[in-house]
């Protein structure tokens, strides 16, 4: 499964950081962010719940770089 | 301008006017040195200065301090923020301890770095806006016509089926076909071609072109997710999402570069001090070294690498879309550049894949006539070669004047035209027939015609070279690409002529698509692993050499799905100049891109080297950061400009 989410991140470094951390969100089978275009394309792990999963990623994100906010 | 940038904005304007008046007021009312050395106490003395001068200081840099306390409890230590923090604070605790009042040095530099921050959001939120603009095809709505009234609704409500009607100046929705009314349509956003096309009834038109003279009723053919403009849209919006090497290359040097950095300039804080004092016993000038250091945290910052990379790929994404190319990601447009090999498909490819009468030899009768006869021969067949003849006749085909049709599988066709025997075909119906025929020495496919058993002549049909296929095999050749390969299906013969016209050296013919996988296969084996071997064909029946080629370029034949998904690289408007530029484009994005590497690492060691040394100061280092990251955005734009390329 995967699906692209609308991001708000402010610096490219920031967004490589929000990568880094997405992956390693549990559930999260891979992922990456585009700075350029602010989109977030995540794929999940089969079965999981995406919401569940993707409030964790924007917590892990957070922790990483205080600015940034994904559209849920 | 955002509402975060605006108060950014308003943020650095504050506290550079309240800084440059604390430094003027200072001159006038502050304390004074004399040329002795003693301190003359002025109007207002410490710590009244320093409360004050904290003001523009924590106005600009408080978010930065408090993300940089944020980032310590969560064990992120090396992150920008902290780094500005230490810097600055250091800057102002090394001039409280000094007593020399001079607290500017770390306000600027936190100034700056807002400064920096502040045109970094606002030049890559333009620049992304205007690249979005630019490959912004997306139709808004479509007008459907309901009780002879026209009702604007979502392409993606309009059924397959429907009849919807654009106006001029609107963009085509979806694909369909015209039902009435003409008009010209630019296509210039899909194909980069800038002469208007012109459709009328009948003709198949697909979304994403803008209709620029008359009114036209439009059947569509394909729901709005399936259109044209929709598969494009979705390519081109994921395509920057595909990180070349380059890009991976640079975040993963950032994430050793801020460390090693900071811890560099612990050590520089720290040992030069301790062993001027213990092993010199010599002075330990710790104020010295712990300003180097400083310096030091200042040119840490990663950022101008970072941002240049994927907005300089970006940019090249956005310029070569404008040019009628699309490709479908960073690492796509990366390996393009490195392009020493191509190899093409001919038929579609460089030829129109469309079989026209070229020549008539040996005629007895008019040339007019022998088609005409030869096209009433053909007239009940729908083999390409009988419709070539039909259209090169032109005329309705009467067919009461053919009788007795026997088609000779393999041979020809063997009719009676107005109570002639006519035979057309090729060389073994006049060998089987007995006729003494004039075998022929051009390529292409011969129709021999004979008239009550003599020999009336033959018609030369073949496919003709696209009109831009001799200057993009030349100008491929000129840009130093060394191996230019054609792969056909074809006869050797017709390769041959093909191959010779336009100047190709190596060709392989009689190829079946396993044969075509077979040879690009064998090409990949034997050339040297930094070289890409890009393979264009015209997406069909060439998408197992497509998908197995390091770059399959696909001749787009505009809007055809097979395609777009099989290739990495699609040429919308099928003309092969379009490879020449693309591979310009990837070129010149990714010399871009090194420039930026080399330029932006280069400033940033050579201010490091300098600040270990004590040549540079604190505001040489801000240059290294801010300065070389809006000179590197700059410069990734640059990339976009594919005009003249």
């Amino acid at each position: 499964m995967k699906k692209t989410y609308n991001i708000e991140v402010d610096c490219a470094n920031c967004a490589n950081l929000m990568e880094d951390a997405t992956k390693k969100t549990e559930g999260i089978k891979d992922a990456c962010v585009n700075f350029m275009t602010q989109k977030m394309i995540v794929e999940f792990e089969d079965g999981v719940d995406e919401k569940k999963t993707m409030k964790a990623v924007l917590k892990n994100c957070k922790k990483v770089e205080d600015d940034c906010d994904i559209e849920l | 301008m955002k509402k975060k940038q605006k108060k950014a904005l308003i943020r650095i304007i504050i506290s550079a006017l309240l800084l440059v008046l604390l430094i003027i007021l200072y001159k006038i009312i502050g304390p004074k040195e004399t040329d002795a050395g003693d301190i003359i106490p002025g109007l207002i003395n410490e710590p009244v200065w320093f409360i004050l001068y904290m003001i523009p200081y924590f106005i600009i840099g408080y978010d930065i301090l408090l993300k940089a306390v944020k980032g310590i409890f969560r064990g992120r230590v090396f992150d920008e923020n902290f780094l500005m923090a230490v810097a600055t604070v250091g800057a102002i605790i090394l001039a409280l301890i000094k007593k020399n009042g001079d607290y500017t040095e770390g306000i600027a530099v936190m100034l700056f770095y807002q400064i920096g921050e502040f045109f970094q959001s606002y030049a890559v939120g333009k620049s992304r806006k205007n690249i979005s603009a630019l490959m912004d095809i997306r139709p808004d709505y479509a007008n459907i016509e309901k009780d002879g009234q026209l009702v604007r609704v979502s392409p993606d409500e309009v059924e397959i089926g429907s009849i919807i009607v654009v106006q001029p100046g609107e963009k085509v929705p979806i694909d369909g076909t015209v039902i009435e009314g003409t008009s010209s349509l630019n296509t210039s956003a899909l194909t980069g071609e800038s002469l208007p096309r012109d459709v009328s009834e009948g003709d198949a038109i697909i979304s994403g072109c803008i209709n620029l003279t008359g009114v036209i009723k439009v059947k569509t053919d394909k729901e709005f997710g399936e259109s044209t403009v929709s598969k494009i849209l979705e390519l081109v919006e994921n395509s920057s999402s595909n990180k070349s090497r380059s890009e991976a290359f640079i975040s993963k040097f950032a994430k050793i570069y801020t460390p090693a950095v900071c811890i560099s300039a612990l050590l520089l804080a720290l040992l030069p001090p301790l062993v001027n004092m213990l092993i010199l016993k010599s002075n330990a000038q710790w104020g010295v070294w712990i300003y180097r250091a400083l310096t030091f945290l200042v040119i840490s910052c990663p950022c101008a690498l970072v941002i240049s990379i994927p907005l300089s790929f970006f940019a090249g994404l956005g310029g070569a879309s404008k040019a009628g190319v699309l490709i479908k990601g960073s690492n796509y447009l990366e390996n393009l550049s490195y392009t020493n090999y191509v190899v093409f498909d001919k038929t579609g490819t460089l030829t129109k894949g469309v079989f026209n009468v070229n020549d008539i030899h040996h005629n007895t009768i008019p040339e007019e006539s022998l088609i005409e006869l030869a096209a009433l021969a053909e007239c009940a067949s729908s083999h390409p070669i009988s419709v070539s003849l039909k259209t090169a006749y032109g005329k309705d085909i009467d067919r009461a004047r053919v009788t007795d049709l026997t088609e000779i599988s393999g041979h020809g066709i063997k009719a009676v035209v107005d109570g002639k025997e006519i035979l057309a075909g090729n060389d073994k119906l006049m060998k089987k027939e007995g006729i003494d025929y004039k075998p022929c020495h051009m390529s292409g496919t011969i129709v021999h015609i004979a008239i009550n058993g003599e020999y009336a002549g033959h018609i030369v049909i073949s496919d003709e070279l696209k009109d831009d296929s001799v200057e993009a095999i030349k100008k491929l050749k000129n840009s130093g690409i060394g191996n230019l390969i054609m792969l056909t299906g074809d006869s050797d013969l017709v390769a041959k002529e093909v191959a010779t016209t336009l100047g190709i050296t190596e060709y392989h013919s009689s190829l079946l698509p396993a044969d075509k996988v077979e040879k690009v296969e064998n090409l990949i084996k034997n050339k040297n692993a930094k070289q890409t071997l890009a393979f264009v064909g015209d997406g069909i029946n060439d998408a197992p050499v497509l998908a197995r080629a390091d770059i399959g370029i696909a001749m787009g034949s505009m809007g055809s799905d097979a395609a777009i998904e099989a290739a990495d690289v699609v040429i919308m408007d099928d003309n092969p100049l379009r490879i020449v530029n693309a591979i310009k484009i990837s070129k010149k994005c990714l010399r871009i891109v090194y420039e930026n590497i080399v330029f932006a690492l280069g400033i940033k060691f050579a201010c490091l080297i300098l600040g270990a040394l004590g040549i540079t100061n604190m505001w040489i280092a801000i240059f290294a950061d801010v300065g070389v990251m809006i000179i590197a955005v700059l410069n990734a734009i640059r990339a976009l400009n594919t005009k003249n390329i």
